[in-house]
């Protein structure tokens, strides 16, 4: 999976748990934060979504913003030094900021199809259909934890910081366990 | 719950939000020439009004963005947000 043989994920013991909430592990994404001018936008070698809280993705790469000037890039394991590599090009006129954050976030993809229900016991995000759907993201709070959600048409990956990886699937556990048959 | 609308990212839960105190206070442009007293007059005196009330919120667990807004002090209800290279509200 990735270069380093010993790269391992905060979550690599719980696949039967994530099993369980309807997840899979998305192990070792590549993340490169970059904030640079939103009028820059256009010379980028992925189209940066200007809409707040929107993401644009294709089979291998997405773009999420994060801010009005700071968006999200991810992409397979190993590709953050290609991502980095190919933002500093195109950008490299122009102030910005590339920081590889491959090693910020976990990811997990929930795939179920009542993951939104099961997301929404725990986040304060309205994740009603008629305003979350395809290709949207939102930062927001899992519980207590600080969370970045993408929706993709029948997949919902969710970046959360490895400390709070697994309190995150505890969490998910505790809802399904609770809600077990409701909606299933 | 409070329901905050963050000028990016729209309405979200007041738990992703933290307080900045009051906003629109400008920093002295020469801060040696002035008094002791007006020094901590400006660091630490704030206003207190019993109503609508301008003040500075930080989206924390979302975009992570200061912006400001308009809030009742009696009843907490927030009568306008705005960015912060936005004129207050009338």
């Amino acid at each position: 999976m990735t270069a380093d043989a010993r790269a391992r994920s905060p979550l690599a013991a719980r696949a039967a748990d994530l099993a369980t909430i309807g997840a899979e592990l998305v192990p070792f994404l590549a993340q490169v934060d970059l904030r640079v001018d939103p009028t820059h936008a256009g010379i980028a070698p992925y189209p940066l979504p200007l809409e707040p809280n929107t993401a644009w993705h294709d089979d291998h790469y997405a773009a999420l913003w994060l801010g009005p000037d700071e968006w999200l890039i991810l992409g397979p394991a190993d590709a953050a030094g290609e991502i980095v590599a190919a933002l500093e090009t195109a950008f490299a006129d122009v102030d910005r900021s590339v920081v590889d954050v491959s090693a910020n976030r976990v990811a997990i993809a929930l795939t179920s199809e009542d993951r939104l229900d099961l997301l929404s016991h725990v986040c304060p995000l309205d994740l009603d259909p008629r305003v979350w759907s395809a290709g949207r993201c939102a930062q927001t709070m899992l519980g207590r934890a600080q969370a970045i959600l993408l929706e993709r048409a029948g997949t919902t990956p969710v970046l959360v910081r490895p400390s709070f990886a697994d309190y995150v699937v505890n969490l998910l556990l505790a809802v399904r366990g609770a809600t077990s048959g409701v909606g299933a | 719950m409070l329901l905050i609308r963050c000028p990016w990212c729209g309405p979200r839960d007041e738990i992703e939000f933290r307080y900045g105190g009051q906003a629109g206070l400008t920093y002295p442009p020469d801060p040696e020439a002035v008094s002791d007293e007006e020094w901590a007059d400006y660091l630490f005196m704030r206003d207190n009004p019993k109503g609508p009330f301008r003040e500075r919120w930080f989206h924390a667990a979302g975009c992570r963005r200061w912006f400001n807004a308009v809030r009742d002090t009696a009843t907490h209800r927030f009568i306008s947000t705005y960015r912060l290279d936005e004129e207050p509200p009338a």
